[in-house]
């Protein structure tokens, strides 16, 4: 497998200009003679398929909820970035660059990240053309606030709920494609495998979720935007429909897998309250500019916060990192509160939490200013938990949030196999390995209307495609392999539930490949990975039968999926022998605890192929260079 | 589950005409409730305040009834509006109803209100009270069809002497109940069906709906209990009048 | 607590469907409703019973795809709550509780607790949009903004089309879900060249897909997870009007052409 990144020449900032121009167009005659397929509604997704039916392709779009409104993008808080400076305080194209390559650790691709931040200022001026409320001055124009330790404020939002505002905007444009005939809207629709025809990606089969029916569907071209992997953790702040199998299937279908142990964990979740515990909600992180994260000095203190005295508190964060405090990255932060609760002084139940204590700030500003700033939050903190946090600390803990690696893209985003194209959280991105905040929603709408629906017509130009039709021996091959997995699925008939493997595959995972990872666990994690998977297959129970909803089958499908991603996010992990981002390997630390990255050795993408049924996947790699953001090691002391 | 593609959306709008796809619609026909139940309720509060005339006397409530005979074009116009309005106004609501029906064919098992009222949710009754007794109404009062002992011109008698007996003064007090639910529901409903809303006056809407169903329905009922107390009662010698009643 | 559950159960559209009652043994406070759903049914998978199907997604009152009708109302009796928000904490030991699906000849249940929701995509399809094609928009700052229409246009765009307005009123009448994304378009600068047009046809496909009327009980505000406003349904009602009585909205007519 060659890794052929296909990054235009030329100085960086003229780059993706020159790629534009340079790339063939499709007559727009022909554009309506093809089809193409888009997995997935959320941002990526809907943008994408909505700005391709404009262009005058016949789209089929797909979705396993019930309306492409309610891809879990619609659950990002915070906001968007972009270099517009329209608050003159210095950013720029080239800063938003600048910080989102340092972010990710330096190991991301230059190319793509610039472009990545040039495209950032069309998205503000789409999606507020689409009538999406982002939040303005009094004088009318577009306010902004600075998020997650940036030092210049660009980003942008609308109230706690950017991502659904920013969701709504590409939904309004897909459904307006929809109505006009051109996106043919498939939701409640799961795809099940990709079809492959002479090395091109030519399709997909789906079930209806609704009938179990197996359906192919043919298309000139495929577009996967279905979004990250994190619920391999079983307990993340994903949706719970949110899966891997249609990465996992193109994987299995010879699309590379790149950086598949870049994980991020947020550091302000609310923490597990017991056994039941479905899904971890996640606070924002601008809580951190006002709160102070603190645990007990003692182990096993076990008083009420208010009666443990100031000198008997650590705050932990500020003790360690006295020039950033509370407001550290988020790798660092979570790393920390594993550690303090490791070492037994964790609080409340389970003891698997710190506290994140506003009394201070109310003393400093007073209860009215932190209602006004955070009421929101803590009325939200409050409904989960019955706590109030105006008057007892809120407790946090991190979780799992978000996935860096993916399926591996090139420049034009697509995908080892040819026809196939990968956006959004999907691909392994252009996070590196850690994600700066409200960078995610820029990214998924980055590719979806300004990327894809150039670099996909450059493919169908310059590519001589026979006609396919749904009897291709492709394609009945690929929905007997669905057809039979199901009828495996179903007919185990074993005593444990999908979620009782699921929780379990989940608890390996954090424990082993969580926020720390070392050899011995990673090690351990794939000698428990393939045991658990043989179980599943021998044990699983999932009743009634494929010709319904059947809840129970949809699941047991993705954990099937995820027992075989799992371990290569584990094998992953254990091959890169270096700490960068939100990978941390305890043998790859400076005394003092931190990171250590190794650029000699590791300054590349690690992008795995499959093999075959029982053969170790083969790790190949793409050599990052950095000509304009040259690395230096983090520092937040 | 596949969504398919809506037809064109402006197809039809060139074919209906605009009147016809209005009248057709969820929000025409709920205008045309809120507009007919306007002339209605104007009507009221003005019958009403016209009544109130029965406190001045035999001579005072007949001689009303005479200037508005002698205005026929204003009397015969009134009625014809009302008329109009009331069989628009039951027209839109047998309408909507069946389309409201129609909107959910199996119920709840439980089901709890949380913001409904009453008067909200018995629109359906109450309408239906009225409209029954806008017919004894005329009947009653009116033709004197069902009247015991009706004078044509003699309004003061036909109403005193028609409240006296048997169940008539009773539905009279039912209806002006059934009334103030309908009008209090209505009046302020109305000014949401046409739009009226504003953060800063939206409450003006309620009070204001229920002082003057308060207003109309006091006055109303004044009068069956006036005459059940005794209050208004026949002169001892009467002069029979000549004149019809409104 | 131990509680029991009167629940709807069907097979799919064709069947016709019946309460089971279930126990719900050894529940904690600290679940959500939908958790407590999911103890229920890994003890019903343990019996060899079809667990129950219920619509759920993000678990965090967003995405707008849970709800049911807990005990008479829509996402249960915590205002402001979606039912993946609803905590057990809400109810008592003891407690029966009735579950049923959103009811709505428009929402027709696909199993159990699953309805079908489309109807609202439709919706949104005839004309719950801003034609703004990728590529052709000025930039942001271009067309200012006044502060207080963007954020009455958020007030309105907060609506999660979880279907809880349909399913709490009445008359199963879908008017606050098309008057909030009606009222967030036309309070937009951007949103004013199609304003007319919009209203009309999202009202003509909301009426075309069964939906009931309003009849101003609005139980829809109160089981609104997102608190949207009835104010904005007196909007839709007024922008319709206009757009009927100007002929805004219509396709242009050439003055004095041969038609």
């Amino acid at each position: 497998m060659e890794l052929r990144a296909n990054v235009p020449d030329g100085p960086i900032e003229k780059k993706w200009d020159k790629h534009r121009f340079e790339m063939k167009l499709v007559n727009p005659a022909n554009k309506r003679k093809h089809t193409i397929i888009v997995v997935g509604s959320g941002l990526a997704g809907a943008s994408s398929a909505a700005s391709l039916a404009e262009l005058g392709y016949n789209v089929k779009c797909f979705c396993y909820q019930d309306s492409p409104r309610r891809a879990h993008s619609i659950a990002a808080q915070g906001g968007i970035n972009a270099a517009k400076n329209y608050q003159n305080d210095g950013d720029s194209v080239f800063r938003l660059f600048y910080d989102t390559v340092k972010g990710g650790d330096y190991r991301s691709r230059e190319a793509n990240v610039y472009r990545l931040a040039q495209l950032s200022v069309n998205i503000i001026d789409q999606c507020v053309a689409q009538g999406v409320p982002f939040a303005r001055e009094y004088g009318g124009m577009l306010a902004n606030r600075s998020f997650g330790g940036a030092q210049v404020s660009r980003t942008f939002y609308a109230r706690g709920q950017t991502g659904q505002q920013l969701l709504l905007g590409a939904y309004q444009a897909l459904e307006r494609q929809v109505g006009l005939g051109k996106v043919d809207m498939h939701s409640r629709h799961e795809m099940l495998d990709l079809v492959v025809v002479d090395g091109r990606a030519r399709g997909i089969v789906t079930r209806d979720m609704v009938t179990g029916e197996v359906e192919p569907h043919v298309g000139d071209a495929v577009v996967l935007a279905t979004g990250g992997y994190g619920n391999v953790f079983y307990l993340a702040t994903y949706a719970k429909g949110a899966n891997a199998t249609a990465i996992w299937r193109a994987y299995k279908r010879g699309a590379a897998f790149a950086n598949p142990c870049f994980t991020q964990i947020h550091p302000t979740c609310i923490p597990v309250t017991g056994e039941h515990q479905s899904k971890l909600t996640l606070m924002s992180e601008s809580l951190r500019n006002d709160g102070r994260i603190w645990v007990p000095r003692k182990k096993g203190d076990t008083r009420p916060p208010p009666q443990i005295p100031d000198e008997e508190r650590d705050y932990y964060l500020e003790r360690q990192y006295p020039s950033f405090g509370n407001l550290v990255p988020r790798d660092v932060a979570s790393r920390a509160a594993k550690r303090v609760c490791d070492e037994g002084r964790g609080v409340g139940p389970g003891g698997y939490g710190v506290y994140l204590d506003f009394a201070d700030a109310i003393r400093r500003l007073g209860e009215s200013v932190i209602g006004e700033k955070y009421g929101n939050l803590f009325e939200m903190y409050e409904r989960i938990t019955a706590e109030n946090p105006y008057r007892v600390p809120m407790r946090i803990y991190p979780a799992t949030h978000y996935t860096m690696g993916g399926l591996w893209v090139d420049y034009n985003l697509m995908s080892t196999i040819p026809g196939l194209h990968v956006i959004g959280e999907a691909n392994f991105s252009d996070h590196g390995a850690n994600r700066l905040g409200a960078s995610a929603l820029m990214q998924g709408l980055a590719d979806g209307y300004f990327v894809v629906p150039y670099t996909l017509g450059h493919y169908l130009a310059s590519t001589k495609l026979e006609p396919v039709g749904p009897d291709h021996a492709a394609f009945e091959e690929a929905e007997a392999a669905v057809a039979a997995r199901v009828e495996k699925l179903l007919g185990v008939h074993g005593t444990r539930s999908v979620d009782s493997f699921h929780r379990e595959l989940g608890k390996i995972m954090w424990e082993h490949c969580g926020m720390a990872r070392n050899e011995g666990g990673l090690k351990s994690a794939l000698g428990k990975i393939p045991d658990l998977r043989e179980e599943f297959w021998r044990d699983v129970k999932v009743l009634g039968e494929n010709e319904e909803l059947n809840q129970s089958l949809e699941k047991a499908g993705r954990v099937a999926d995820f027992l075989e991603l799992g371990e290569l996010v584990c094998l992953d992990a254990l091959e890169r022998r270096e700490s960068c981002g939100g990978h941390f390997r305890e043998e790859f630390q400076t005394p003092d605890g931190e990171a250590r990255r190794d650029d000699e050795r590791f300054s590349h993408v690690a992008a795995w192929e499959y093999a075959g049924e029982g053969r170790p996947p083969v790790r190949h790699v793409e050599p990052l260079g950095f000509e304009y953001v040259h690395p230096t090691q983090r520092s937040y002391k | 589950m596949s969504a398919t593609a809506l037809p064109a959306p402006t197809g039809k709008e060139q074919t209906t005409h605009p009147a016809a796809s209005f009248l057709a619609s969820s929000i025409g026909r709920k205008v045309v409730m809120a507009l007919t139940g306007l002339v209605l309720f104007g009507y009221v509060v003005v019958h009403m305040l016209g009544n109130l005339q029965i406190y001045l006397g035999p001579a005072a409530l007949n001689a009303y009834a005479v200037k508005l005979r002698e205005m026929p074009a204003l009397l015969w116009g009134v009625r014809g509006l009302l008329l109009v309005s009331v069989v628009l106004h039951v027209w839109a609501a047998a309408s909507l109803t069946r389309t409201n029906m129609d909107a959910r064919a199996v119920g709840y098992r439980r089901r709890r209100n949380r913001e409904s009222s009453y008067a909200s949710r018995t629109m359906r009754w109450s309408g239906v009270i009225l409209l029954l007794f806008i017919v004894y109404h005329l009947l009653h009062l009116t033709f004197g069809t069902v009247h015991p002992s009706f004078v044509d011109g003699d309004v003061y008698h036909n109403v005193v002497s028609g409240l006296q007996v048997g169940v008539a003064p009773l539905f009279y007090v039912v209806a002006m109940l059934a009334l103030g639910l309908h009008m209090f529901h209505g009046v302020w409903s109305l000014m949401q069906t046409v739009g009226l809303s504003h953060p800063r006056y939206d409450r003006l809407r309620y009070a204001f709906a229920a002082f003057i169903t308060a207003v109309v329905v006091i006055g109303n009922l004044s009068f069956p209990l006036a005459v059940m107390t005794g209050l208004l009662k026949e002169p001892a010698s009467r002069k029979v009048a000549i004149h019809t009643a409104p | 607590m131990n509680l029991r559950l009167h629940v709807w159960r069907q097979r799919n559209a064709a069947d016709s469907g019946r309460f089971v009652t279930y126990p719900a043994a050894d529940i904690s406070p600290d679940m959500s409703f939908l958790e407590m759903l999911d103890v229920v049914n890994e003890g019903l998978i343990a019996r060899g019973e079809d667990p129950i199907a219920f619509d759920h997604d993000c678990r965090e009152g967003i995405c707008g795809t849970c709800g049911m009708m807990i005990d008479g109302q829509a996402h249960g009796p915590r205002r402001a709550t979606t039912a993946c928000q609803l905590h057990m904490r809400t109810f008592h030991d003891g407690d029966e509780i009735t579950i049923e699906p959103w009811r709505a000849d428009s929402f027709p249940v696909v199993k159990d607790l699953v309805v079908d929701r489309t109807a609202f995509d439709r919706i949104v399809a005839a004309g719950g949009f801003i034609t703004a094609p990728t590529g052709s928009a000025p930039d942001g700052n271009a067309i200012p903004v006044p502060k207080t229409s963007a954020d009455l246009a958020m007030d309105a765009a907060a609506c999660i089309g979880c279907g809880a307005c349909v399913a709490a009123c009445p008359n199963a009448s879908a008017m606050l879900f098309t008057a909030a994304k009606v009222s967030h378009l036309g309070l937009l600068p951007q949103g004013q060249p199609e304003r007319y047009a919009r209203v009309r046809r999202m009202v003509s496909q909301m009426d075309a897909e069964g939906f009931g009327t309003c009849t101003n009980h609005f139980e829809c505000e109160a089981a609104c997870p997102k608190s949207i406003s009835v104010r904005f349904i007196a909007r839709l009602n007024r922008d319709y009007l206009r757009a009927v009585l100007t002929g805004g909205g219509e396709p242009a007519r050439v003055e004095g052409g041969a038609g």
